[in-house]
């Protein structure tokens, strides 16, 4: 699991689901105490507890607003909205939320027959975990593992999401606007776009560039961006999507041929729909159209029938069947022909229908829990049987050792249409963000392949990267905002211009803040002074001085300002020249003027009408900054 | 351009809008950035290929993914009804229906299209039919909101339209039902069982003249929950084949329903009738009650001008009218109260049957209007389609609740706002600050006058400090200073006229920094006061007083004060 937090602009915390949160290895398996050792590893036996977001290091309380990626990225949801004191806003597409609320519905349904009552806490003590072995051992974070949430809690986190659509505009604070963009990968996942009017920050989590079933990825809008926040890279980024749905019908239709049964462990909702596509386009062909195909998830009709109506959500193919009007997915046609059957469980009508061979798909995919368990003890002992694993979630060796030995037939063809590092370097040269920050471990090669420099983040400059728990300045720099001048200051403005297509205006107004927002207002009318009933105080005529004047520029040139004086009335005026500039005197007013480049100093007796007279003459030939 | 209707009254040219008045002459697509369609109903969309395939528009044209979808089926049947039945010609083609749809851009619910570098559109819910939209538009901070047909209570089938507080400029919004304030949904609905109930108890037939999509399915759930409750036995058919066509449509839109719907569409379709099956021609001389629901809606043309003819006659049926009527359609003339048509031929039609309106169209009444207006906050609001009558009155209602100026113009009149933009600039971050932090200050009540310089470059406004301006120009500042002699009766030595100086300013110039200077001079912030002899009267000191030009009203204020003489020191 992973989140991200942007802190922009003192008021707006925002909190990102970056990957999914997975259920931790250490549990399943049967014995009194709490480990168990299997086929030489150890396990815990346990009702099945989950990693959460790091929470230690945000108060969630603090945190307003959070922007759901996909449907993968919000299963930690309950624990965040029900028990963190966490009151803000969460935003999500239609999809996401539906497809969402099936996927936590399924998983408490998995959770609630799970029969072990007991959460084991025993091998969680930190002189106890560094005896066990690897990956026990190097299990982070136990003391806040946590056991499944219920389905009320679901109710309750589901209901504070607001929905929002593609290409929205959502303005938080007056501060910012997000806006969430097609992400290419599963229905309704989305990248982010946060920005202020001169600042833009992308988040890019969980996108894809093929073509499968979800809107293709919008690329466009995220031009321009100061940062590009990259995460949820392929976790398999040298497989290719398309050989391995090659090889997963290819091993599917053996093993049925020889009569062996297929079990596709599967979340209900996302790549199973192109491997139904995919299969209907295959079955004929390959001699299949008599196996039936079995879906199985408490979950598994909604899923097939929600996928139908997000017909906007949907790559352009299928939205224009709907325009038919036709279903967009085929497998509407596999269940309609019967060839793909779906059940809430094994129980029931299931026990009646089931036939062999056949092709189940069910979860779940780690192998802790779900009807998966009982179709791996079911058809384990068989090689005829074959057990093809396509999510990329879990490492298929670590879920199978607790079943081992095993007989059946493990094919692994993980299928994982997010970006590579091919994908990536494009991406990057066709939105050119200023900066990118990603990961730490995406700006090396995996540990296990050191060799392969083509398997990291290579851009120009250097990605920023980040660990766990670590606070990283964005790199950049806010010089503007936006302010508003009103219509009746705007008209009051007198541009100048000061050179070839650049103009000038002073502007003095008075400055309005509110939610954010900054207006400028013309400067109040003189006071009318009040009638001299009230004493008047020496103190009410002090100016203000923080009312500030304007720079001045420019040059006075000495002819000009003469001829201007002499045709105000001034006479008798004589003009020296010094060694900088001019001094012009006004011998009858007693008044001295010395002129420079850039400096003029009017030297007078204390008439003050006299003065305001020369003053304004000599501002005749200056700009006002 | 917003929606491209056609006049169901009309056979003629006066049935499509002239588009002459945009253009005067030239291309529509020189004059047009888009067109945008708020729904499918042919009032609002009939004129669609005629005007871009016939006329010539090139452009972008907006609508909802299910308008874009049911549309093109819905000009089709209407052409077929032209061409086919009627044999007019002069008429779109099919191909050119096709051509027409290419150009549609489908616009998602609340989504910002970018229609060029200014312009830009959002969707909002509207009710009325499936995938009906009010539209923003909006370029700067300047906006309209064009309502097309909406809703604002929801129905059977559909959610009530909704918009947030955008306040726009202008709200441009449809007046159908200006005067009448409906009353509540259930009545209208139990009068209309009741209706049909009688009319079919008495062996009568009843005809409900729809449209194919939209008002049809909301009566079909409820004829059809209706006749399962009461266990009826009497048919109910549905013309044509687009029943089921447009019942798909609502299946795979039915994220465009209601709340109800939508949450149970997995256990439960709503859209699969038990008790409604598809309609023969043939079907019309049957004996015995029957309930048919026939297109078009408003009895202008076929299938369900066909049946009012066949049964118009017999005072044992019904037509119930569930939908407004457009003057010049039969509809329109049979609730007007005429019963004696003049048909084709110069055949009179005497209707015998009793004819019922029923509101079930589902546009928003005054209620539901002002409700709008409530929601969008508009600086002005615009009243269309609707009876000049009854707008009228909506018109006076509205200025007087809301204060804001309502028009009702006629066809072809020009109607102009005015509208003050403010201006929205890019001010320096640093400018800002510290002019917030002044804000801070404890007298902050009295308003303070930000000073900044406006850099205009060509489209691109910043406002920033002075020096920064001077300083991007690369500009020098020209200092302007003013130094003042103030002539004091002081006998006493230079030192001691300027410490009496200095405590005078103090005692009143609480509020500034007043400093006595090793040097022998006084400071008032940046405000320099020297004492000099005089140098013909002992008897007199002269003071300079000293200040630039951004000082200029405290200098000024200073030089007046120390004119009127020092106070007597205290003895």
């Amino acid at each position: 699991m992973q989140c991200t937090q942007i802190q922009i602009n003192h008021h707006y915390v925002g909190l990102w689901f970056g990957h999914d949160f997975h259920p931790q290895f250490p549990s399943f398996a049967a014995c009194s105490k709490e480990l168990k050792e299997c086929s030489g590893h150890v396990f815990v036996d346990s009702v099945p507890e989950f990693c959460l977001p790091e929470t230690e290091l945000i108060d969630l309380s603090t945190v307003d607003v959070i922007l759901i990626s996909n449907y993968h990225c919000m299963m930690a949801l309950p624990y965040i909205t029900e028990h963190t004191g966490f009151t803000g806003t969460v935003y999500a597409t239609e999809p996401t939320l539906q497809i969402g609320r099936l996927l936590m519905e399924e998983l408490v349904n998995f959770i609630e027959r799970v029969p072990k009552a007991q959460s084991a806490s025993f091998w969680k003590n930190k002189d106890v975990q560094r005896l066990l072995p690897s990956p026990l051992k190097d299990a982070v974070e136990v003391s806040t593992w946590r056991r499944c949430y219920s389905m009320q809690e679901v109710n309750s986190a589901l209901s504070k999401i607001q929905l929002v659509g593609y290409s929205q505009k959502i303005e938080l604070f007056g501060a910012v606007q997000v806006t969430p963009l097609s992400s290419g990968y599963a229905l309704g996942s989305s990248n982010w776009v946060i920005q202020s009017h001169y600042e833009k920050v992308s988040y890019v989590s969980g996108s894809s560039l093929l073509t499968t079933h979800p809107q293709p990825m919008d690329q466009a809008s995220l031009k321009n961006s100061d940062v590009l926040i990259l995460t949820g890279l392929t976790q398999i980024p040298t497989a290719n999507p398309d050989g391995m749905v090659g090889e997963f019908c290819s091993n599917l239709a053996l093993t049925v041929r020889n009569g062996g049964n297929v079990l596709v462990p599967c979340y209900p909702s996302g790549v199973i729909y192109d491997l139904l596509e995919c299969l209907y386009q295959y079955i004929d062909s390959a001699g299949l159209s008599n196996v039936p195909f079995y879906f199985i998830s408490p979950v598994a009709n909604s899923s097939l029938e929600f996928s139908q109506i997000f017909a906007e959500w949907l790559c352009h193919n299928k939205q224009t069947k709907v325009y038919l009007p036709e279903p967009p997915f085929p497998h509407a046609e596999l269940i309609q022909t019967n060839k793909l059957k779906h059940y809430p469980s094994i129980h029931g009508d299931f026990s009646n229908d089931f036939r062999q061979p056949c092709v189940v798909f069910t979860g779940h995919p780690s192998l802790r829990f779900g009807d998966v368990v009982h179709f791996l003890e079911l058809w384990g002992k068989s090689s005829l049987n074959t057990v093809i694993f396509t999510e990329p979630d879990f490492s298929y060796l670590e879920a199978l050792a607790p079943y081992q030995p095993l007989a059946m037939k493990c094919i692994y063809c993980p299928i994982d249409t997010r970006l590579n590092f091919i994908q990536v370097s494009n991406l990057l040269k066709e939105v050119q963000p200023l900066h990118v920050v990603c990961p730490e471990q995406y700006t090396q090669p995996p540990p296990t392949q050191s060799h392969r420099m083509d398997l990291m983040i290579d851009c120009q400059p250097p990605a920023m990267s980040y660990h766990r728990a670590e606070v990283l300045a964005l790199p950049f720099k806010r010089r503007y905002e936006k302010i508003e001048i009103m219509p009746e200051l705007a008209d009051s403005l007198v541009p100048i211009e000061i050179k070839p297509g650049i103009s000038l205006a002073t502007v003095s107004a008075v400055l309005h803040t509110k939610d954010n927002k900054h207006v400028l207002q013309p400067p109040p009318r003189p006071t009318q002074p009040t009638s001299g009933k009230k004493r008047k105080r020496v103190s009410d005529d002090i100016p203000d001085c923080k009312v500030l004047k304007p720079l001045l520029s420019g040059s006075i040139p000495v002819e000009q300002f003469v001829q201007t004086l002499e045709k105000h009335g001034f006479s008798d005026i004589k003009v020296e020249d010094t060694a900088k500039g001019h001094i012009v005197l006004l011998q009858e007013a007693e008044t001295l003027i010395q002129i420079e480049e850039d400096s003029t100093h009017i030297i007078c007796d204390s008439d003050e009408m006299l003065r305001v007279r020369l003053r304004d003459l000599v501002l005749k030939f200056l700009q006002k900054f | 351009m917003l929606d491209c209707g056609m006049h169901m009254g009309f056979n003629d040219d006066r049935r499509f809008p002239d588009f002459s008045y945009i253009t005067q002459n030239g291309r529509l697509t020189d004059f047009l950035d888009c067109v945008i369609i708020s729904h499918f109903h042919l009032d609002h969309c009939g004129a669609l290929p005629y005007f871009s395939e016939m006329v010539g528009y090139d452009g972008p044209i907006y609508m909802t993914p299910p308008t874009q979808a049911i549309c093109p089926i819905l000009l089709e049947d209407y052409r077929k009804i032209a061409v086919d039945k009627k044999g007019e010609a002069n008429f779109f083609t099919s191909q050119m229906i096709k051509d027409c749809m290419k150009k549609v851009v489908a616009v998602h619910l609340h989504q910002t299209v970018q229609v060029d570098d200014e312009l830009e559109i959002k969707a909002y819910y509207a009710g009325h039919v499936l995938g009906a939209a009010m539209f923003q538009i909006k370029v700067g901070s300047e906006s309209v909101v064009y309502t097309g047909d909406y809703n604002m209570t929801p129905d059977r089938h559909l959610g009530a339209a909704w918009i947030d507080r955008c306040r726009p400029n202008l709200l441009i919004t449809e007046s159908t039902y200006a005067t009448t304030i409906r009353d509540s949904k259930r009545c209208r609905e139990r009068d209309f069982l009741k209706k049909v109930h009688e009319t079919v108890e008495r062996g009568g037939k009843v005809l409900i003249p729809v449209f194919a999509l939209g008002r049809a399915q909301e009566l079909c759930i409820l004829l059809e929950t209706f006749w399962e409750r009461m266990n009826l036995k009497a048919p109910i058919y549905f013309s044509t084949g687009l029943t089921e066509k447009a019942n798909h449509y609502y299946k795979l839109f039915i994220t465009w329903t209601n709340q109800k719907i939508r949450k149970t569409f997995v256990q439960r379709n709503m859209f699969e009738f038990k008790h409604i099956k598809a309609f023969d021609r043939a079907f019309a001389d049957n004996p015995g009650p029957m309930v048919v629901f026939a297109t078009p809606g408003m009895l202008h043309a076929g299938q369900s001008l066909q049946i009012f003819r066949k049964w118009a006659g017999n005072e044992k049926n019904m037509v119930i009218m569930p939908g407004y009527c457009v003057q010049g359609t039969v509809g329109h003339k049979i609730l007007s109260g005429q019963r004696k048509l003049e048909m084709e031929g110069r055949q009179v039609l005497e209707v015998k049957m009793q004819v019922e309106y029923m509101s079930f169209s589902a546009h928003a009444d005054a209620k539901g209007i002002m409700q709008l207006i409530g929601q969008a906050e508009p600086e002005h609001v615009l009243l269309v389609h609707g009876e000049a009558k009854k707008m009228e009155f909506l018109k006076q209602k509205i200025e007087q609740e809301f204060r804001v100026n309502c028009y009702m113009p006629a066809n072809g009149e020009t109607v102009t706002l005015p509208t003050s933009p403010s201006i929205p600039v890019g001010i320096s971050l640093g400018l800002l600050k510290r002019e917030m932090a002044q804000g801070l200050l404890p007298d902050a009540k009295k308003p303070r006058l930000l000073q900044g310089t406006l850099i205009m470059k060509d489209s691109n406004f910043r406002l920033v400090s002075s020096e920064q301006a001077l300083k991007e120009l690369g500009l020098a500042e020209h200092q302007l200073r003013f130094t003042c002699r103030v002539h004091l009766h002081d006998a006493r030595k230079e030192q001691e006229t300027v410490m009496r100086v200095y405590s005078h300013l103090k005692s009143i110039l609480k509020d500034h920094c007043v400093q006595h200077l090793p040097d022998g001079s006084v400071t008032v912030e940046s405000i320099l006061i020297q004492a000099a002899a005089h140098s013909e009267d002992p008897g007199t000191k002269v003071l300079l007083v000293s200040w630039t030009y951004q000082d200029e009203e405290l200098g000024s204020y200073l030089t007046s004060l120390l004119k009127k003489g020092l106070p007597q020191a205290p003895s």
